[in-house]
């Protein structure tokens, strides 16, 4: 299976915005947050349809979401999570003693996973903390 | 007639509009619908009204069933464990209002608490970098009469503040920029090409990172000295022509967001950033100021700097205020399991915080404070929903340039539904109790 290697970006998109003021629990905020943007170029290096699920991983964690073309132009080698659970599952929590993680600029691995679910928000937190689900 | 209430203001993001109008039903007691908000303002007044809101606290078993609880039996709880713990986490306070997080702000010095805002995930950073070096700064109401040279760095204004650009940065006609946005030149800088940077007159599509270089570039390129011909993947002729047109300006302004306070480097790219503008005064006028995420996340960095001295990262557990980012920090404290208690209030670290830190509060005594249902709450062992602050009560909040405004009470609460600054209240009273003062 091919495997590519990012550098993750994180922030906010309207879509996020307004979904989580709609209400995290709610589909609409997983449809809006639960994917990952990549340039055309890599979206055929990796080999992948859009739309389809994807496993993103580093040594900080693993998370699946949808892969999508970007449609806010990244530099290919870029990819870009909206904020919100799925993308901290693979942030890098180190903050260089300024009480910031590094939310952006993290090394990541992708590879396909069509057969792997997509969680909710509250179901993804709960899983990684090792809660009853 | 329709029932209106003019000039609400919106408690979403740090640009507080204040322009909002809201039609309620005739009674009085439902939005119906929001006017000139931006599409996650609007989302936020119709949210409130959802009939699947939760109206009691309700507490969490270990098998992740929920049982209701009172709020007296709520406020209990949360002063137990804050007694309990000897170096409780009392996080967030950014999406409330100052009043409460006085209150706030009383418990924590009566139980020892580490308080620290959302700022610590956000422009933290900025605040590091402005206590080093500080910041000559102004207000948007100046921004809007006078920049005609405007710069985003690191931020995208039409996705984070949808309406900052119309309201106060590119298109408002104001005392000296009398044509909107044909008064004005935009500079976006940006790794990505974003929806902000398709209307700039000018995009620096810069290497993810390498913000620090480009800063210093813009240094050397406004003394007119030599620069290498590529700096983080940009040409220089195209620095050389972005730094001529902001010195031709007569006002510059420059916003900067996530890009710059978030990416390596962080507090050092800020300062290099308020650097640059210091500089630009050689030439023209310049003023750089952050823009602030949370509604009152510059409020809580108000209030805990006239209360303690510091704007975040505050350590009262020895008795005295401390601060310092990295170890009074919240990720730092439970990634180092450092806390052995946490208290959320008006924020959400079980989405915006790095996993690994979302474990540890699963894993303590917890209490979340939030009108919604969040990743947060999902793993709290006691979840407190109580009235939205802008929407069903009022109270003075920040907005991004320093600005005091006073956000406006527009329907009552679900019945019997205590506000934030209630709560508190109820439990700085069992604080006290327990305490014994």
């Amino acid at each position: 299976m091919t495997k590519i290697t990012l550098n993750l970006l994180t922030g906010r998109t309207i879509q996020q915005g307004a979904t989580m003021e709609g209400g995290k629990e709610k589909k609409a905020y997983t449809k809006a947050c639960a994917i990952i943007e990549m340039t055309p170029e890599d979206m055929k290096r990796l080999n992948v349809w859009k739309n389809t699920n994807v496993r993103v991983s580093n040594e900080f964690g693993s998370v699946t979401v949808k892969a999508v073309v970007a449609d806010q132009g990244l530099h290919p080698g870029d990819a870009y999570m909206p904020m919100g659970p799925w993308s901290n599952m693979v942030v890098d929590p180190n903050t260089y003693s300024t009480g910031m993680p590094t939310f952006k600029g993290t090394p990541i691995e992708i590879e396909v996973a069509i057969n792997e679910p997509i969680y909710d928000s509250q179901e993804l937190v709960r899983r990684a903390c090792g809660l009853k689900v | 007639m329709a029932n209106i209430v003019s000039d609400v203001i919106c408690t979403f993001c740090g640009t507080l509009c204040d322009d909002l109008e809201i039609e309620l039903s005739d009674d009085g007691r439902k939005i119906k619908e929001v006017y000139h908000a931006c599409a996650i303002g609007a989302e936020k007044f119709l949210h409130s009204q959802a009939e699947d809101r939760i109206t009691r606290p309700r507490m969490q078993d270990d098998d992740g069933n929920w049982t209701e609880v009172s709020y007296e039996e709520a406020a209990k709880y949360t002063a137990k464990i804050l007694c309990d713990a000897k170096k409780p986490l009392m996080y967030g306070w950014s999406s409330t209002s100052c009043e409460a997080q006085s209150v706030g702000h009383e418990i924590a010095e009566a139980v020892g608490g580490m308080v620290d805002n959302t700022a610590t995930v956000c422009h933290g950073s900025s605040l590091i970098a402005v206590q080093d070096v500080g910041i000559p700064s102004c207000t948007l109401g100046e921004a809007m009469n006078r920049a005609d040279r405007v710069v985003f760095w690191g931020c995208n204004p039409a996705h984070a503040h949808p309406r900052h650009m119309s309201r106060y940065s590119v298109y408002p006609r104001g005392f000296f920029t009398g044509k909107g946005s044909k008064s004005r030149k935009v500079v976006v800088v940006d790794p990505r090409k974003t929806d902000t940077a398709s209307l700039a007159d000018a995009h620096l599509q810069l290497e993810q990172g390498r913000d620090y270089e480009l800063l210093s570039a813009f240094r050397v390129a406004f003394r007119g000295e030599k620069l290498p011909d590529f700096v983080a993947g940009i040409p220089k002729d195209q620095i050389y022509e972005a730094a001529d047109l902001l010195k031709s300006g007569r006002f510059v302004i420059i916003y900067f967001g996530m890009g710059v306070t978030q990416s390596l480097g962080k507090n050092h790219n800020i300062d290099i950033a308020i650097g640059l503008t210091r500089d630009l005064n050689d030439y023209t006028k310049a003023a750089i100021m952050p823009m602030r995420g949370h509604y009152n996340v510059t409020g809580s960095g108000e209030v805990l700097g006239w209360q303690f001295g510091f704007p975040f990262c505050v350590d009262l557990s020895r008795g005295v205020a401390r601060y310092n980012p990295g170890e009074t920090s919240s990720n730092d404290l439970l990634i180092r399991d450092e806390v052995d208690a946490v208290f959320v209030l008006g924020s959400d670290p079980g989405a915006h915080f790095p996993i690994s830190s979302v474990k540890k509060i699963a894993q303590l005594p917890s209490v979340a404070i939030d009108p919604h249902l969040t990743p947060t709450t999902a793993v709290c062992k006691l979840h407190v929903p109580v009235a939205f602050v802008g929407v069903e009560v009022g109270g003075c909040c920040y907005r991004m340039d320093n600005v005091p405004i006073e956000s406006r009470k527009v329907v009552d609460p679900p019945e019997g539904m205590l506000t934030d600054q209630e709560f508190l209240t109820m439990v700085l009273g069992e604080v006290r109790k327990n305490k014994g003062v």
